[in-house]
């Protein structure tokens, strides 16, 4: 496992090796697998990626609440109509990052990337280089060979976890993840990677988890576009040859400390920021489920919180 | 760590920690128990008990208690399930005070004329760390298959157990043993490589010294 950005690239530079190779070596050595066997797990997973993906932009169902549902759907039509002034890559990420967030909203099946909450992220900016620059799926497992180094660093040394560190653990996690994967699958060097990630990072930082009505849907989603938005910039940052003068592993150590000092009103308790608005504690009443609140002693049971109609897939 | 675990699980939504991770904790107590319980006590503490409904925490520790992988499908309608199962569950909000992590969950189980109870919390992105069974301090992350055994305090039981599975070709890991006092009771955690056999339980439990022993089976990818 790598403890540092720095310990990554390192290791590339010095056996002349691209960071997903470096990423897998290791796999294979910490887990015993084969590396067909880790590759062929990531084909897999990459399938899932790409299946929640289609069934987001192909289904206008419900979220559990009600609170989402059909905005990928609807957003990919628009920009396939030409309104979009993005061009389209970036019009494909905001569609796609928002496809799995809809799907995740609906209990349907995802692939966290780090986590479910920020699992719009990578896929979307993988699938828009897919097609865009016309690579392999080969080419995207390399992409997420990548993005797991980086994650694997950020779970060393800071959080992944809302409820730890806030949504700049979740979403700027993802993001930081995925800016290392595209650096990777444009040609850019181990060095232009830890600055994608630093890049992406440091527009991130203190950023608060503050869902409404306690669900994974607002404003995750669109704080998943935002990510998703802040990979792309930043990684075109790196390749342009800039260069972030704070290194990635201190910006990721930074985000730990502020994840550690947020109030806990900012870290997934839905009783803070957007979730404590007007509006946001209306749209949470509004979805309340069936049966009691437990406050402290009360309990509830099973059958109390079960809803009529489970929430199901739809799709 | 694995590559596995940043990207993945694979699992329905909505939320790693308070949807996969919930149901890992689950599946980790119902391996303690050594099936599905007839009787659940869920406490939920922190993030948990402020946002279980819209992350379906309820569901998904439910899911896991009747032995559901993370990406199941059925998770949605675990607990009209277990009701049809005949499972009675019950959740409460505690507070398991200001050192627990913020999505941390006290499952009580009771089945078969067993008892046991876990505390465990959700870390982040599906990890779990199960931080006491049965009152007892431990540390546990279901990252590996686990033998979990209740002895009695008497001397050689360690190197019995790691002979066993010497025997059995089974790499340890990790090995945790702990006692509440001398002569008492002790716990012995031994984190493995290799899965371990049904047979290597039975033959543990054959010794008059041990009172318990569970395999639990890793609950990462």
């Amino acid at each position: 496992m790598f403890e540092s950005v720095a310990d990554l690239v390192a290791r590339a530079e010095s056996e002349g090796s691209p960071l997903w190779r470096v990423v897998l070596a290791e796999e294979v050595e910490e887990s015993g697998r084969g590396e067909e066997e880790v590759v062929e797990r990531l084909h897999q997973r990459l399938e899932t990626m790409r299946q929640a993906v289609d069934r987001g932009l192909g289904s206008d169902a419900p979220s559990v609440s009600g609170l989402l549902g059909g905005g990928a759907r609807r957003f990919e039509a628009w920009r396939r109509e030409g309104e979009s002034v993005m061009g389209p890559f970036l019009g494909k990420v905001v569609a796609r990052a928002q496809a799995t967030m809809e799907v995740n909203a609906r209990m349907g099946t995802i692939v966290a990337t780090p986590t479910a909450g920020s699992s719009g992220i990578l896929p979307a900016v993988l699938f828009a280089a897919g097609e865009e620059l016309e690579l392999d799926d080969e080419a995207l497992v390399r992409g997420l060979l990548v993005a797991a180094g980086v994650g694997q660093v950020i779970v060393a040394r800071a959080s992944v976890s809302g409820a730890a560190g806030g949504c700049q653990a979740e979403t700027g996690s993802a993001a930081a993840m995925a800016a290392a994967a595209l650096a990777e699958l444009r040609g850019g060097t181990p060095e232009q990677a830890s600055h994608a990630i630093a890049f992406t990072l440091q527009g991130m930082l203190g950023l608060i988890c503050d869902p409404v009505g306690g669900l994974v849907e607002v404003p995750c989603l669109t704080r998943n576009v935002s990510g998703a938005i802040q990979a792309v910039a930043a990684t075109e940052l790196a390749l342009a040859g800039l260069k972030f003068p704070i290194p990635a592993d201190e910006v990721i150590d930074v985000m730990g400390q502020i994840g550690a000092e947020l109030d806990e009103k900012y870290r997934e308790t839905a009783r803070g920021g957007l979730a404590a608005t007007p509006t946001g504690r209306e749209l949470a009443a509004k979805v309340r489920w069936e049966g009691p609140e437990f406050e402290n002693t009360n309990v509830a049971r099973a059958e109390d919180l079960t809803r009529e109609e489970p929430p199901g897939e739809g799709a | 760590m694995s590559v596995f675990d940043v990207i993945g699980p694979q699992m329905v939504g909505p939320s790693s920690s308070h949807t996969a991770g919930a149901l890992r904790l689950g599946l980790l107590a119902r391996a303690v128990l050594g099936g599905t319980p007839e009787r659940a006590t869920v406490g939920l503490h922190g993030s948990f008990a402020s946002t279980y409904r819209g992350h379906g925490t309820d569901r998904a520790v439910v899911a896991g208690l009747l032995g559901m992988a993370p990406d199941d499908e059925r998770i949605p309608r675990s607990l009209e399930i277990a009701r049809r199962e005949g499972v009675e569950i019950a959740f409460e909000s505690v507070d398991l005070g200001p050192g627990a992590h913020p999505n941390t969950l006290r499952i009580e189980l009771e089945g078969d004329g067993l008892s046991t109870s876990l505390v465990g919390a959700s870390v982040g992105g599906g990890a779990v760390r199960v931080t006491e069974i049965d009152g007892r301090e431990v540390e546990l992350t279901g990252r590996y298959d686990t033998l979990l055994v209740l002895a009695r305090d008497v001397p050689g039981t360690t190197a019995e157990i790691t002979r066993l599975m010497a025997e059995e070709g089974i790499n340890i890991a990790f090995l945790e043993v702990s006692r509440e006092k001398r002569g008492g009771e002790a716990t012995l955690i031994v984190e493995t490589d290799h899965a371990i056999p049904e047979e290597l339980i039975a033959r543990v439990q054959r010794y008059e010294w041990v009172r318990f022993a569970r395999r639990l089976q890793k609950v990462t990818d």
